[in-house]
């Protein structure tokens, strides 16, 4: 249990209404798998806690083979008829913004409120938690205003959230998943074979060279983990301290700002960071679901040569 | 340590190069990196779950749906498209650069949650975007369409990334000079955040043109579909 343990109960109910929805839907054609898929995924995030890890990994796999072999696809559309909705829109009119404006801010004043939550001159929250919790709370309150202004029944606004994740799909839990891949990496040593492998290849006498190594190194690290936080101790131990730091006397704050910028170059660029990449190209409905990332690779590589320059001329300012 | 723990990374590549599922490929390599690190089955499966259950967190977004897909329901999207056009001055590439100009230097302040693709881009972006587009050619042909909307997912996380390092207590800053720290270096987190600034300039200008050039962009591929169109 944990002070998120709530958040994951409410995730689980439009989970399990997803399920309902799939398991009753007679024009899905693989609807038996695709109500397992979102069941499975119901009683992780609301029996998680009381589970075994072993029975969560378990879960985990048997989550991927139905999705892995085509058991998760997309339900019956029940779509509101496109008159009324322009016709709600002239009668709403702005009122309909309010909402989608509350959860944001909502969040933010949460977030600072939380810091005066404390026992002992301690926060009661750490700073993730604190987030999501005032996230959640923004999510109810504009829940609440928006059922208001729309005079509807709150079991209509939870199934047409689960119509939104149905569009979404198997690609929601990505995310997850990757962060999953990221501690087996770590577990297994991953990071330390690849930054042993850029160290080897690289003509370490050359500066140019080395930040050329550092800066590249934390691209495509950050692409193959899809998260420049998992990459920098990798490479900035492997690559950036021993190589710019140590032998070319670079200095290290503007190093590691900048090789961090170089990661969220990668970000830009793979399919591993999927929450920002894959999972907006399900929710806006892209038929390739690579599109956002060819969208961004061309900000992506001219950044990424910025990065180079940037770095070459400011982290030898005080070295010989 | 063994290069063997290389093959996950390997199965991650070809699987995402061949278009595989892609849960079923990131499953797939974990498996792969566990079995050639020499763990047993049992402790893989663990570790698994016990990773699972602590990153449940990212599914989080799921409880905005609710509030976005009744307001949808109810004209959202055709309010936002309503709006927009009333800004007769406004074409998309200057609501683009406006947006990601806001989210950048919101996410500078900290105010990182001020957007996100269910919060804002579906909702009130890319209405608006395609509403503004439309305007003088009509409907969009299927292609551009797709592009704009890649296009304004792609803007919301430009602006954001290249924003929130420059902030101060952000989690990257700190989690760079704790690492410093750790490795002998004592630095300001603070020279940490404004290193991130000639990045963030960067960011703004070399996005902010190609944003800035989408409405020529479109309209020359609009021109192209349809005169490729009435020669066939």
């Amino acid at each position: 249990m944990s002070a998120l343990s709530p958040i994951y109960l409410l995730v689980g109910g439009v989970l399990a209404l997803l399920a309902l929805r799939t398991a009753r839907d007679a024009g899905n054609p693989r609807r038996a798998a695709g109500a397992l898929f979102w069941g499975v995924l119901a009683a992780l995030f609301v029996a998680g806690d009381f589970m075994s890890p072993l029975l969560v990994g378990v879960l985990v796999v048997v989550l991927a083979l139905l999705a892995g072999f085509g058991g998760v696809v997309r339900g019956t559309r029940v779509e509101r008829d496109p008159i009324e909705r322009a016709d709600s829109a002239q009668r709403l009119g702005n009122r309909l913004f309010l909402p989608v404006l509350l959860i944001p801010a909502a969040t933010v004043a949460g977030v600072y409120g939380a810091k005066f939550l404390q026992v002992d001159g301690k926060p009661l929250l750490s700073g993730q938690e604190a987030t999501l919790l005032a996230l959640s709370l923004g999510c109810l309150l504009a829940l609440v205003a928006a059922l208001r202004a729309t005079r509807e029944r709150p079991l209509v606004a939870i199934g047409a959230g689960a119509g939104l994740l149905d569009a979404i799909g198997w690609a929601a839990l990505l995310p997850l998943v990757l962060a999953v891949l990221g501690g087996l990496f770590a577990a297994a040593g991953v990071g330390d074979a690849v930054a042993k492998l850029v160290s080897v290849v690289v003509p370490t006498d050359s500066r140019f060279a080395c930040v050329l190594a550092y800066c590249l190194g934390m691209a495509a690290f950050t692409m193959i983990m899809g998260n420049a936080f998992a990459a920098f101790p990798v490479m900035t131990g492997g690559v950036g301290l021993p190589l710019l730091v140590g032998l070319h006397g670079a200095e290290p704050a503007s190093m590691a700002a900048i090789g961090m910028l170089c990661g969220y170059c990668g970000t830009l660029m793979t399919p591993m960071a999927a929450n920002f990449n894959i999972v907006p190209a399900a929710l806006l409905e892209l038929r390739d679901s690579h599109a956002v990332i060819k969208a961004q690779v061309p900000t992506a590589l001219m950044l990424l040569a910025a990065n180079v320059a940037i770095m070459h001329a400011v982290v030898f300012r005080h070295a010989g | 340590m063994n290069e063997w723990a290389l093959v996950g990374v390997g199965v991650v590549v070809l699987g995402f190069a061949l278009r595989l599922n892609a849960l079923l490929v990131v499953v797939a390599a974990g498996l792969a990196t566990g079995i050639a690190a020499g763990m047993d089955l049992q402790r893989i499966l663990e570790l698994t779950g016990e990773a699972f259950l602590k990153n449940r967190f990212l599914m989080v977004f799921v409880l905005t749906l609710p509030v976005i897909g009744l307001l949808e329901r109810n004209g959202l999207r055709e309010q936002a498209e309503r709006w927009v056009l009333g800004l007769t001055r406004l074409s998309t590439g200057r609501l683009l650069l406006a947006y990601q100009a806001l989210r950048q230097v919101a996410a500078m302040l900290g105010l990182t949650h001020l957007g996100g693709h269910p919060q804002t881009v579906r909702p009130l972006l890319v209405p608006m975007a395609e509403a503004t587009a439309m305007r003088g050619v009509g409907p969009l042909p299927e292609r551009v369409r797709e592009r704009l909307r890649a296009m304004c997912a792609g803007t919301d996380n430009v602006g954001l990334f290249f924003g929130e390092d420059v902030f101060v207590a952000f989690g990257a800053v700190l989690l760079m000079q704790s690492f410093l720290a750790q490795h002998g270096h004592a630095v300001e987190p603070l020279a940490i955040a404004l290193w991130g600034l000639p990045t963030a300039i960067a960011a703004f200008l070399v996005h902010g043109a190609r944003v800035a050039r989408i409405d020529h962009r479109m309209a020359a591929e609009i021109e192209r579909i349809r005169t490729q169109a009435a020669r066939a």
